[in-house]
């Protein structure tokens, strides 16, 4: 590991003198960034700690939720107001990492965790265009069983591993900025940045920029929502597929749908053309594979995850299956 | 400010680089604490931070300065085994050994997480107030706490008799 400075800004406004400088990075709960700089993956001059700033979360005027960037995961979890009215979120947290990490990982820091593959982190042994731009991808020809089918590039394929984002992306949260010219609000589902030709740019944070918050709005799907992971084993792994959903029947008609998609894509990939589909529509067992099908009709699955389309697929329609229970 | 070893103040570390699980077993020879993978994969560098379980080796030690640290030294009183050390022997909760502080510590923090309602993946209700605790919410919740010599049974076991013990 290089040698680092550590910083422990006392206010938002402190921090941000501070990310503005080069070599600086945010630190969060570290789970991410520590276990890359010992690898020698990262290699920052300055850590901003940031992760005593605003934890609060608390309903808005709205009737939505705000969550300040420092709520530690464990903490989203277990609030009454989230297990009561967003269960895809709680349940979408208790799915990641362990009991541990969650202790450690805040908010912002999980939305800022890098995407990422074995690969990326294999400084000895293997070429990465996101870790060295130019200098290839062994994960394209390689044992890519965890890679991405959709939104990815030929430079790039690895997946956005959060859980969190997943339901947060179906929830249509909203990503509060802070920059010395303000507060912008950036749409969680347009955070994450797809590869292209850039893999080494992964979100719209710019330097001098910290994530404050994030803001819930009302749903009429949150209520009646579900999170669903699949994995190669039961507990502490990353997902082959993930399904995060939401769902209002009304009169035996879908009327409202939100659905997203972990572990397929270089960001938590809301699944806006299965909720076109769905839209209107009875909320039958076809219906639901249908508006898969749409979702994933321009999937490149690759030599080692050619299941993961029918994966997809059975699971979405597992779950909004469940979702609609009597009404169906 | 200083970091609180297990009750005893520890000043934080001038090198930023070292991790509380370094800084535990190199520096403050609290040997207890193990090194297993040292990237956050297996658990056995496990301690409580202010209570609540986390892993040192992804931990700064720069990170808790001003905070309290219970390592498996100082889980129990004086020279009393804590009641999971106990059941852990009662119940061949190990075999080698090496990952057995951090799974005691996790389970520690666990059932306090059970007990305050905290629900996990399994839960089927996730309002309830009061989860059971049957051995899939023990596996579930100390599945980031691995065991290479397979004693989890044991390790289930042990949790499920302690956690008996308690609400008796």
């Amino acid at each position: 590991m290089n040698p680092v400075e550590y910083r422990r800004p006392a206010t938002a406004d402190e921090a941000l003198t501070l990310t503005g400088s080069a070599g600086a990075r945010l630190l969060g709960g570290g789970t991410n960034l520590v276990d890359l700089m010992r690898k020698g993956v990262e290699r920052p001059s300055l850590l901003a700690d940031v992760s005593g700033l605003s934890s609060l979360i608390e309903p808005t005027e709205g009737g939505g939720l705000m969550i300040g960037a420092a709520a530690r995961n464990s903490a989203v979890a277990a609030h009454p107001l989230v297990r009561a009215h967003y269960p895809m979120l709680a349940r979408a947290i208790l799915a990641g990492a362990s009991a541990q990490i969650r202790n450690m990982a805040t908010v912002g820091g999980n939305l800022m965790q890098r995407t990422r593959c074995l690969y990326f982190a294999d400084t000895a042994g293997s070429r990465c265009n996101k870790r060295s731009p130019g200098s290839g991808c062994d994960a394209l020809e390689g044992f890519n069983r965890y890679h991405a089918i959709l939104g990815a590039s030929g430079d790039c394929i690895a997946v956005h591993p959060s859980d969190m984002g997943v339901a947060l992306a179906a929830l249509d949260a909203q990503i509060r900025i802070l920059s010395t010219g303000g507060i912008r609000v950036v749409p969680l589902t347009e955070f994450h940045r797809l590869p292209g030709d850039r893999p080494d740019l992964e979100t719209a944070l710019e330097p001098g920029e910290l994530i404050v918050s994030i803001e819930l709005p009302p749903s009429s799907v949150a209520a009646r929502s579900a999170y669903r992971k699949v994995r190669d084993r039961a507990s502490y792994a990353f997902a082959l597929v993930s399904v995060a959903a939401g769902l209002a029947v009304r009169d035996g008609r879908v009327e409202d749908v939100r659905i997203a998609f972990g572990g397929v894509a270089p960001r938590p990939w809301r699944a806006f053309r299965a909720e076109a589909v769905l839209l209107g529509r009875p909320p039958t067992t076809e219906a639901f594979e249908e508006a898969a099908e749409a979702e994933l009709q321009d999937a490149t699955p690759l030599s080692g995850n050619s299941f993961k389309p029918n994966l997809v697929r059975r699971t979405m329609t597992a779950v909004l299956s469940e979702l609609a229970g009597d009404d169906r | 400010m200083a970091i609180r070893i297990n009750g005893a103040e520890v000043e934080a570390p001038e090198d930023a680089r070292v991790s509380l699980l370094d800084l535990l077993r190199e520096r403050v020879h609290l040997t207890g604490t193990k090194v297993g993978c040292n990237q956050g994969a297996c658990g056995a560098c496990t301690v409580l931070v202010d209570g609540e379980r986390v892993l040192s080796c992804l931990t700064l030690a720069a990170q808790v300065d001003g905070r309290s640290v219970t390592t498996i030294e100082g889980l129990a009183e004086a020279e009393a085994l804590h009641p999971l050390q106990a059941a852990f022997i009662d119940h061949d909760g190990f075999q080698c050994g090496y990952c057995t502080p951090g799974q005691i510590c996790a389970a520690a923090a666990m059932l306090a997480e059970v007990a305050a309602g905290a629900p996990s993946y399994v839960t089927a209700d996730l309002t309830a107030e009061r989860v059971p605790l049957t051995r899939e919410e023990i596996r579930e919740r100390m599945s980031g706490n691995l065991c290479r010599c397979g004693a989890h049974n044991g390790i289930v076991d042990a949790i499920l008799q302690v956690a008996a013990e308690r609400a008796a």
